[in-house]
């Protein structure tokens, strides 16, 4: 099962606990998560469903380019972080 | 009797209390996060605040009254926009800029105005929104462009105490729209604003204005008042024509203004030099009041920075309690002032406060 990994910062907010998922896509397994609690969808995906744009997710050490689809493949041995991206204070 | 304000920060939601006479910050909320606005419904006790988390996005809070907590609900949202769309704007909303309660025949009602100059409705205490589609979907909207933001937004909510399906709306820069059904239908209602900073040929377009703020008094509703970019205007009918006011002292620019609760004709003003430089007059700060309707105008200066001040007031960063001379005003770069006599003279609460984006009594 794919394993996804929540940025600590989210905890601030809302429940991200790490998730594992038998789902074949990024978008998929997010929606896993989203499952679990509605709320956190909103905090990593704005209304039109794209990834916020300070938000980073890493495929196995790899970025994620593709901010709309989230369509990227994952493997039962994946290991997703989902990140905040680096900006100022 | 006033004992209580809020101060929307860029790092936080700091609460202002009156103690023993004496008004200090006190809890603060949401520190570290940005918070674009904040609003006290004296319908409910409830207070509304606004986040704008960098990272994850626009969020919405409420604590309500008595409760000890904040609890986050559902935050404005556009719908799915049409693949077939024509529209360029993006449908994702960058921040929550004005909120307004209803009227007191409508409990639960709340509007707020977001950038991209979405106008959203919920008639659930913020538990569920609605964008107001009659309005977004008018064709002049294509028109409207962005004051000090990349995009236009709806900055100024005005709800009519007579009549709750009455609202009028400031946008920059999009000029002032009035619904008369509660969000049914719209229609511009900027005649009589110029903006100079357009083609002479187009100044006098309703679509084009930029009211920087726009205010009522609950106790004479057919006054409203508004900073604009070049001025400042004042309506004696609740929108249906605007007339400037040249006696304002030291500038016409500026963003805020604050309108006595039950006098129409007493208003405050945070003149700022235009355009470019937006500055304090000669770096000091200055808050202008009229009575008499904006036939006159006093700078009242006691109290406030009259040196080396840089202290630029925003939009939402001035505001009148219900007594009508409890003021409080904040700047973005963090100085706080109060004062008790209708500005006659302020005290510094605060010279280092994160940069304030909203403040508000209740």
């Amino acid at each position: 099962m794919a394993t996804l990994i929540f940025t600590p910062q989210l905890a601030r907010f809302t429940a991200a606990p790490e998730i594992h998922t038998d789902a074949l896509t990024l978008r998929a397994g997010l929606e896993t998560a989203f499952a679990a609690n509605p709320r956190l969808r909103a905090y990593l995906l704005d209304e039109q469903g794209c990834l916020r744009p300070n938000v980073a997710i890493f495929i196995d050490g790899h970025t994620v380019r593709d901010h709309v689809r989230l369509d990227a493949p994952l493997t039962a041995h994946s290991k997703v972080h989902v990140l905040q991206a680096l900006s100022g204070g | 009797m006033t004992e209580r304000a809020w101060i929307a920060s860029r790092k936080g939601l700091f609460e202002l209390l009156k103690r023993n006479e004496r008004w200090t910050i006190g809890p603060v909320a949401f520190l570290g996060e940005p918070v674009s606005m904040v609003l006290a419904d004296p319908r409910d006790g409830a207070v509304y605040a606004a986040l704008n988390l960098g990272h994850f996005g626009v969020k919405l809070h409420r604590k309500d009254a008595g409760a000890e907590h904040w609890v986050e609900i559902t935050a404005p949202a556009y719908p799915l926009k049409p693949e077939n769309s024509a529209d360029p704007v993006d449908w994702t909303v960058k921040f929550i800029w004005s909120m307004a309660y209803g009227g007191t025949d409508e409990p639960g009602v709340i509007w707020a105005g977001t950038l991209p100059g979405g106008l959203f409705r919920s008639t659930d205490r913020g538990e569920s929104w609605s964008l107001v589609q009659s309005l977004w979907n008018a064709p002049e909207r294509s028109e409207w462009f962005g004051g000090g933001y990349d995009v236009p937004g709806i900055h100024s909510i005005c709800v009519d105490p007579r009549d709750s399906r009455h609202v009028l709306v400031g946008i920059s820069c999009g000029g002032a729209w009035v619904t008369h059904d509660g969000g049914s239908s719209w229609a511009l209602s900027a005649k009589g604003m110029h903006a100079s900073y357009m083609p002479p040929e187009r100044g006098d377009e309703q679509n084009v204005q930029d009211p920087h703020r726009i205010v009522g008094a609950t106790g004479t509703p057919d006054q409203l008042w508004c900073q604009h970019h070049n001025g400042i205007w004042r309506s004696g009918n609740f929108g249906a024509d605007w007339h400037e006011v040249s006696a304002a002292p030291l500038s016409n620019f500026g963003f805020a203004v604050a309108v006595h609760p039950t006098d129409g004709n007493t208003a405050w003003f945070a003149p700022a030099l235009a355009d470019q430089t937006r500055i304090p007059t000669d770096a000091a700060l200055t808050v202008s009041r009229t009575t008499d309707g904006g036939k006159t105008f006093t700078a009242l200066r006691t109290g406030l920075p009259q040196q080396d001040c840089y202290d630029l007031v925003y939009r939402h960063g001035l505001a009148v309690a219900d007594d009508g001379c409890t003021l409080l005003m904040a700047s973005t770069t963090g100085g706080v002032w109060l004062s008790e006599n209708a500005g006659d003279s302020w005290r510094t609460i605060s010279s280092s406060m994160p940069p304030v984006y909203s403040v508000c009594f209740g």
